[in-house]
């Protein structure tokens, strides 16, 4: 009966706005911001993300256009079950017609497939895995930030290039450090580098020593982190304590995010590679933004690359709304728009939306700063290279994507 | 020592009548969900988690384990099922079958090693093993590490069934949860159910008179953990994934959270308390941060104040069985 | 050969965690019949508190050492005061869920302020930098954990098998009613007995501080396998749980020279061994 009646207030909302679109009537909107508020990824998204999907409303100016568009956020804690849940309840129930964000790629994936059941839009920022635009793409999907793919490929490439070519990895014995590490191989030996060795190691190991003795025995000039989170951070951390980046190799994290090197110290993470697509400080634009998030954020922090991404998918999809003249609420039209519109906005500068949904913006290679070098709480990153948004993404050829085979 | 649960109602055929109107009620008012506002999916994974708790219940309430990793029966059967479903192709029944089987299998292997320790060791064996094997699945190709296997189909239960369709799907999880909910009622209450209680009460005086406990406490704990994986596999239609957290001692920490709420050793505690954790979890998302901190403060006043739970209190009150 | 003697090495730096850890769990056990799922959480307060300490107060890590046990271990005895002491007489499970529900509000709590992904806390100055083995390159940090664990471990073993205040502790185990018709004040003796048990966890968690990150589940896992540490020892005999500490340390070190892969669960594959051959544990009592 609800069931009955909720279908029959979509399909007078979808009719109202067949007919809205023509006298352009339906201006509402309705966006949900699903993230974790609380564990692991509540740092680098998190309340921060709905603060830049609040900042992305507000710079669009479609309200002063007559729009109306309204923002929930939920917390999934980074359980699928909670994930999916909120996800139906927000279609069926508060009529949203956009889920952004939803870091965890287990609970990412989860979403993906409630989104295309509802035909809605998904803008993800938060979650590492390719899939979301191989294996498992959607036509309502679209991927901004970053991927495993691209984390592997663009730090790979860079440290390769300059000089770093024998790797020894050290790999989070599941399916994201396997995917990461199998990558960044390919990326490696595709440009001349040698694999020496690698350990694979417990998720969520507390003590890395012996997989260290091990890196350290090999004598690569690269240490690849294949892993994430406390794995990363406690890597890093004993790396230091065992002398390895004085001893002249050097670490490279294959994902790590601003709040991770804050939560290390410049003290440790000195010298460390990584790669990320957006950076406060890199020109006056970010600088701008970041000015402004963090005067609003209770922790005075600046945005992290998966808030900056909330915030520039958003603006996006804005575009593709205005472009329609109104929320068709239909989720695959309005990503098929985002598709035909290149992206250019501030934190990321120019890219386009890719027919499997993946989002193709620059990436930079960084290096954490010395303490000395160091000017102030959040200056972390030198820029050490840059790879350009059509290099860094899966090619299209390679992506495994069904949409693609029409 | 005091027992850790008190039900010092004797079973009359009064206290029978009484539970039995009381089944009915909740029956009929379970049924009648699709018809009020109240959305659908939350009830649905309600009915899981409280089928789940009723077979920990069973458990700790009438064989006094208490079990700290039951979660690796929920999330063991549910992987099974979604990849019966969704790899090998199988129609809903069996995938139930096989996942629920999985389940069973595990009770016997597991309690195989751990039901000759008693109080806490029983525990902390528990929860090693259910730690255990999530490393294991966290590595198994199968399981897709974090990602969980998604997407899984819904398909058409005995051919006939949609189980794409809300309503559909709403009734069969309903039928399976009254079905599990009778079948464990019926143990209780059962010869087997008066021995095992009689276990909880006096181990070696059940001995002395004759009985194997280690048997009995054996099929019960075997007939725990297969309703717990019968719950998983209904879960995985639900839910339409399976996935790393419902192996995690978080998980099995919820499971006794539940029960606890409700009232050990009660038998429509665990059912109460399974609906009131999963409110807070769905409504309480607000508070995010805090969800964790809330539960551990539900915890202690639980263990502090209200050590009958929830029905057991209510059931003390009115002094009937409930 | 060589990167075996490393990783023999590193095995006991796991093991003097593992040791102190389940020591603390056994001198409360031992006590007051309660396992101490806080063990955890408590263990992390400690690396918490050394965090403040050098951060806010300008205290140093050996300052720390002393000041954090003793803080941690006042907020233990603050918790059995108020909560645990009324489950006395109780089923002992009342005292496992109890003490999982403080671990998860103070994990929780510790999570709302701090965030997950942790705080920096470096090694002192003079225990900065290694020497080389020959076999290997040890940080200092790591041998100091080795030697300082163990002298705890044995200074607590002695306290408590040797003096007449463990003499107390023990008979009051054994016999509180009659240790009570001594004029001994058995209740205050339980509370002390906690806050060494949770003062070792704290020391613990300060010695971990600058090895591993800070962070508000830093003990949550662990605490599972300090369990299983348990179950195989026994909780019958101090010098035991030391031993099996180590012990495993040791053999969970040369698990990750040799199948890296299964580091993480062979503590646990042991345990079900050693249940399937011994019951009771090695040391243990029956339960």
């Amino acid at each position: 009966m609800k069931n009955t009646i909720s279908a029959f207030l979509l399909g007078t909302a979808m009719a109202l706005s067949v007919a809205g679109m023509a006298s352009a009537d339906d201006k509402v909107v309705k966006i949900g911001v699903l993230s974790d508020q609380s564990g692991l990824y509540a740092d680098l998204a998190g309340p921060g993300s709905t603060l830049a999907a609040q900042m992305a409303i507000e710079d669009s100016g479609l309200k002063a256009k007559g729009w109306t568009i309204d923002l929930i956020s939920g917390d999934h804690q980074n359980k699928p079950d909670i994930g999916t849940t909120i996800a139906r309840q927000w279609f069926d129930v508060d009529k949203v017609d956009t889920i952004v964000d939803v870091p965890n790629s287990g609970v990412a994936l989860a979403v993906n497939n409630v989104v295309k059941e509802k035909n809605g839009v998904y803008i993800n920022s938060g979650a590492a895995t390719s899939d979301l635009t191989n294996a498992q793409c959607t036509p309502n999907t679209v991927h901004w930030t970053y991927d495993t793919y691209m984390l592997a490929h663009a730090t790979g490439q860079a440290l390769v290039k300059a000089g770093g070519d024998t790797w020894f990895f050290l790999t989070a014995d599941y399916a994201f450090g396997a995917a990461l590490e199998r990558d960044t191989t390919a990326v490696i030996t595709a440009n001349g580098g040698k694999v020496v060795g690698g350990v694979k190691h417990p998720l969520n190991t507390a003590d890395f020593s012996s997989f260290l003795l091990q890196a350290q025995a090999s004598k690569a000039k690269i240490i690849g982190l294949a892993n994430a989170g406390g794995d990363t951070t406690n890597s890093i951390k004993q790396a230091a304590e065992f002398g390895i980046v004085k001893g002249g190799q050097k670490l490279a994290a294959l994902l790590l995010f601003l709040t991770d090197v804050k939560a290390i110290g410049l003290e440790t993470a000195q010298g460390l590679n990584f790669t990320e697509t957006f950076y406060w400080d890199l020109n006056d634009k970010t600088r701008a933004f970041s000015k402004r998030f963090s005067e609003k954020m209770k922790s005075g922090a600046p945005p992290t690359m998966v808030q900056a991404g909330v915030y520039a998918g958003l603006l996006h999809y804005f575009k593709a709304l205005e472009a329609l003249g109104g929320n068709p609420h239909d989720g695959a039209k309005v990503v098929a728009k985002m598709k035909t519109i290149p992206t250019d906005d501030p934190l990321f500068g120019k890219g386009e939306v890719e027919a499997n949904g993946r989002v193709t913006h620059d990436a930079y290679l960084f290096e954490v700063k010395k303490p000395s070098e160091s000017k102030g709480p959040w200056d972390f990153y030198k820029l050490v290279g840059t790879v350009p948004g059509n290099q860094a993404f899966t090619p299209l050829d390679k992506s495994t994507c069904a949409l693609l085979k029409k | 020592m005091s027992a850790l649960t008190d039900d010092t109602i004797p079973m009359t055929p009064r206290a029978m009548r009484d539970e039995m109107m009381v089944f009915a009620v909740m029956a009929v008012l379970l049924a009648a969900v699709p018809f009020t506002g109240i959305y659908p999916f939350f009830v649905m994974q309600a009915l899981c988690f409280a089928l789940l708790a009723c077979a920990f219940n069973l458990l700790i309430g009438y064989g006094g384990l208490l079990s700290f990793g039951h979660a690796m029966f929920l999330g063991t059967a549910g992987y099974v099922s979604a990849h019966a479903l969704k790899v090998w192709g199988l129609p809903p029944e069996l995938g139930i079958v096989a996942g629920t089987a999985a389940a069973a299998l595990l009770g016997l292997v597991t309690g195989f090693i751990s039901i000759k320790r008693q109080g806490i060791y029983f525990s902390m064996i528990t929860l090693a093993l259910s730690q255990l094997l999530y490393f294991l699945y966290l590595q198994a190709p199968f399981t897709h590490g974090e990602d969980g296997i998604q997407g899984i189909p819904q398909g058409h239960l005995f051919g006939i069934f949609d189980l794409s369709k809300p309503t559909v799907l709403y009734y069969v999880v309903l039928v399976g949860f009254l079905a599990g909910f009778l079948l464990i009622y019926r143990t209780i209450n059962s010869p087997f159910g008066e021995v095992l209680k009689s276990i909880r009460e006096n181990e070696p005086r059940a001995i002395s008179l004759g009985y194997k406990t280690d048997q009995y406490k054996m099929l019960a704990y075997i007939l725990s953990g297969t309703l717990a994986g019968f719950a998983g596999s209904l879960k995985v239609f639900v839910a339409q994934n399976a996935s790393l957290t419902d192996v995690h001692w978080s998980m099995s920490g919820e499971i006794v959270l539940m029960t606890l709420v409700g009232g050990l050793g009660t038998i429509f505690g665990p059912v109460v308390g399974a609906f009131v954790i999963i409110a807070m979890q769905q409504y309480l998302a607000g508070f995010g941060q805090w969800v964790t901190v809330i539960q551990g403060v539900i915890f202690v006043a639980c263990v502090l104040l209200f050590r009958r739970g929830l029905v057991g209190e209510l059931a003390h009150l009115l002094r009937r069985s409930l | 050969m060589q990167a075996l003697y490393a990783q023999l090495l590193v095995g006991l730096i796991n093991g003097s965690f593992y040791a102190l850890l389940s020591l603390g769990l056994a001198v409360i056990f031992g006590m007051l019949n309660i396992i101490n799922f806080a063990h955890g959480a408590l263990y992390m307060m400690g690396a918490f508190v050394a965090y403040f300490l050098l951060n806010l107060g300008g205290i140093n890590y050996w300052w720390a050492l002393l000041i954090a046990p003793v803080i941690v271990g006042i907020f233990g005895m603050i918790l059995e005061r108020t909560m645990l002491q009324w489950l006395a007489g109780l089923d002992h499970l009342y005292g496992l869920l109890l003490t999982f529900g403080i671990a998860l509000i103070v994990q929780g709590v510790f999570q709302n302020y701090f965030g997950s992904s942790g705080l920096p806390y470096s090694i002192p100055d003079q225990l900065k930098g290694g020497v080389n083995l020959g076999f290997m390159f040890l940080p200092i940090y790591r041998g100091w954990v080795v030697v300082f664990s163990l002298v705890v471990c044995l200074a607590t073993w002695f306290l408590i098998e040797k003096t007449q205040l463990g003499a107390y502790l023990r008979a009051a185990t054994e016999n509180p009613t009659l240790v009570r018709a001594f004029g001994i004040n058995v209740p205050r003796m339980i509370t002390l007995t906690y806050g060494l048990g949770v003062g070792l966890a704290a020391l613990a968690g300060v010695l971990s501080a600058p090895i591993n990150q800070v962070r508000p589940l830093m003990g949550a896992d662990l605490i599972i396998v300090v369990f299983a540490v348990v179950v195989i020892g026994g909780m019958g005999s101090i010098m035991g749980s030391i031993i099996t500490g180590f012990a495993l340390g040791v053999i969970e070190g040369l698990t990750k020279y040799f199948y890296p892969e299964a580091s993480n669960t062979v503590v646990f594959v042991l345990m079900v061994v050693v249940l399937l051959v011994k019951p009771t544990g090695l040391t243990g009592r029956a339960a």
